[in-house]
């Protein structure tokens, strides 16, 4: 007999427990994409908006918005997927607490995404509503069909959570996340077309652009807020985004139970 | 629910846990009933912790039969554990949460109800004596509150069997008598009890029956007063030396004891009276610095079972 998943309970432990820090984290998740927003769509984009050659004249403001909404859905996905599971092994020990319960791994690998997703949002929820209220300050427009990157921040995070959590159970290590904070989300951040288009990026490296999760998400977010969306690229990135999650979620599965369950 | 009368709770034939090369826990036999507290005494390495994780359906058998309430830990696992209340010997309380946050989460993970639990948390802190710190965070409260607290959060779920797993290792000695308490508490109020332990005073003190575990396996069992009965006399002698020490204990004390046991810092004699004992090696010119008669105790079963101490 399968009982359907619980994943819902551990849910509960990681809201109880948000409550406790939410205010320092709302700093970061939201007030650094704001200020990014207003240094970069703003200040840098009276420069751009002179001289660079956006599609369809877009402002900078406008084409920006949703590379950094998606930009810092990785970062903040990634962070929550790194040192809160290893510390959910190692040091507070909390998977093991939930495993001596009728929990099992796969409730515990889901309860811990579905709260990154939850945190992805409230988060996507807030910077929406703050880049609506500021754009036309600055003759600037977000679509209507914006609206439908919230979720697509979801697929970005969980795309980027689930491969680094099914790493965080694996490795003994935590200054592997350092690295990989320094050598693979920077990067990404910086060059999968948050602040300018890949096609700007020399041959091999606009190639690699196109693999990285973000990529996807930022065009999707893109399409959607500017409201030009071409549907069988945004169902392309969806479908990516997904594989993404499928894969890193197996992945997930496999560590967790390799690490906890022994 | 109940499990028909005289079957036990936990049932384990020719169990095994292997990692890689290593036999953690080599083919032992033990029986829970309804009711008893049932300890695994031995020093760290002997199986015990590898045993309490097979039965919480955390660690996979690897050969032999394991049965809980009846059930199969590889495939019951889910209703194994929603029965058992596990204290781990590591803590794994959140530190970030008030005490009765940790109660009551931790009992959302059973799926109990949010107003049962409320009433519930607030039963078990009166019963482990942390009510005056219940909206208090975790993280400052000592090392006895935070395993009363982790004892109170096993009881969430009112378990059938409460698994114990070095309760009182790392607690100073007024701590330890705290925690001996509480757990005492619960046996008299008819909860079964299956710990482990690496004190014999724990284990005198808390185990109706216990099993000796060494090197993975099941050396001796029984109540402790009949392993002490059974594997050493009713007192010890304990002869401390200084420079001095003879090497001949046999010639010394033939005919006065029925064992010596040399050990670094000591030599302890086995005798039913250790009174004549002592006068007899005295009055063979034999001069210890010091002498010390008492009473036989677990950790001698184990010295003469396994040649070892229970704490190395």
């Amino acid at each position: 007999m399968t009982t359907p998943t619980l994943a819902a309970r551990p849910l509960e432990f990681y809201f109880a427990q948000y409550r406790r820090v939410w205010r320092g984290t709302a700093i970061s998740t939201v007030v650094t994409p704001i200020v990014y927003l207003l240094a970069l769509g703003v200040g840098l984009g009276v420069f751009a908006d002179r001289f660079a050659d956006l599609p369809s004249g877009v402002s900078y403001l406008e084409f920006v918005a949703p590379g950094l909404l998606a930009a810092t859905a990785m970062q903040l996905a990634s962070f929550e997927a790194s040192w809160p599971v290893l510390s959910a092994i190692k040091w507070s020990r909390q998977y093991h607490a939930m495993l001596a319960t009728p929990l099992r791994i796969g409730d515990i690998v889901l309860g811990h995404q579905a709260f990154i997703a939850a945190r992805m949002l409230m988060t996507a929820t807030v910077y929406l509503v703050v880049i609506a209220i500021l754009m036309p300050f600055f003759d600037s427009t977000v679509s209507p069909l914006g609206i439908l990157a919230i979720p697509v921040t979801v697929l970005v995070g969980i795309a980027y959570a689930a491969p680094i959590a099914a790493w965080g159970a694996h490795t003994e290590n935590e200054a592997s996340f350092v690295a990989i904070f320094r050598f693979v989300i920077l990067p990404m951040f910086l060059f999968s077309g948050t602040f300018f288009p890949i096609s700007e990026l020399p041959r091999v490296l606009e190639g690699i652009a196109y693999l990285t999760p973000l990529w996807h998400g930022v065009d999707l977010c893109r399409q959607l807020m500017l409201g030009e969306v071409i549907l069988v690229s945004a169902i392309a990135h969806v479908v990516y985004l997904l594989a993404w999650i499928v894969i890193g979620m197996t992945l997930a599965f496999i560590t967790y139970r390799r690490r906890l369950v022994v | 629910m109940a499990s028909r009368n005289g079957e036990p709770l936990i049932q384990a034939r020719g169990l095994v846990k292997r990692f890689g090369e290593l036999a953690a826990v080599d083919s032992v036999d033990f029986d829970l009933q309804r009711g008893e507290a049932f300890g695994f005494l031995g020093p760290n390495g002997a199986g015990k912790t590898s045993t309490m994780r097979m039965i919480g359906c955390v660690s996979p058998v690897t050969d032999g039969k394991l049965s809980i309430f009846g059930l199969d830990p590889a495939r019951d696992g889910v209703e194994i554990r929603g029965r058992l209340g596990v204290v781990p010997q590591e803590d794994s309380l959140d530190m970030e949460l008030t005490v009765r946050e940790n109660i009551i989460v931790y009992g959302r993970y059973f799926g109990l109800a949010r107003s049962v639990l409320r009433k519930r948390a607030d039963e078990l802190l009166e019963f482990v004596e942390l009510t005056d710190r219940a909206k208090d965070r975790v993280e400052p409260l000592s090392g006895g509150m935070k395993r009363r607290l982790t004892i109170a959060r096993s009881l969430v779920n009112d378990p059938e069997v409460l698994l114990l797993d070095e309760p009182t290792t790392g607690l100073d000695p007024q701590a330890r008598h705290v925690v001996w308490d509480r757990l005492y508490r619960l046996k008299r109020q008819g909860v079964t009890l299956l710990l482990t332990t690496h004190y014999m005073e724990e284990a005198e003190q808390l185990c109706d029956r216990l099993v000796v575990m060494d090197k993975g396996k099941i050396v001796a069992e029984g109540s402790p007063r009949e392993l002490i009965e059974r594997y050493s006399t009713r007192e010890v002698v304990e002869l401390r030396f200084g420079d001095t020490r003879p090497d001949d204990f046999a010639y010394w004390t033939d005919g006065l004891v029925s064992r010596v046991e040399p050990l670094p810092d000591r030599v302890l004699l086995y005798t039913d009276n250790g009174d004549a004992a002592s006068h007899g090696i005295h009055e063979r010119g034999l001069v210890p610095e010091s002498v010390l008669v008492r009473r036989s105790t677990l950790e001698d079963v184990f010295l003469h079972l396994t040649g070892r101490s229970l704490i190395e």
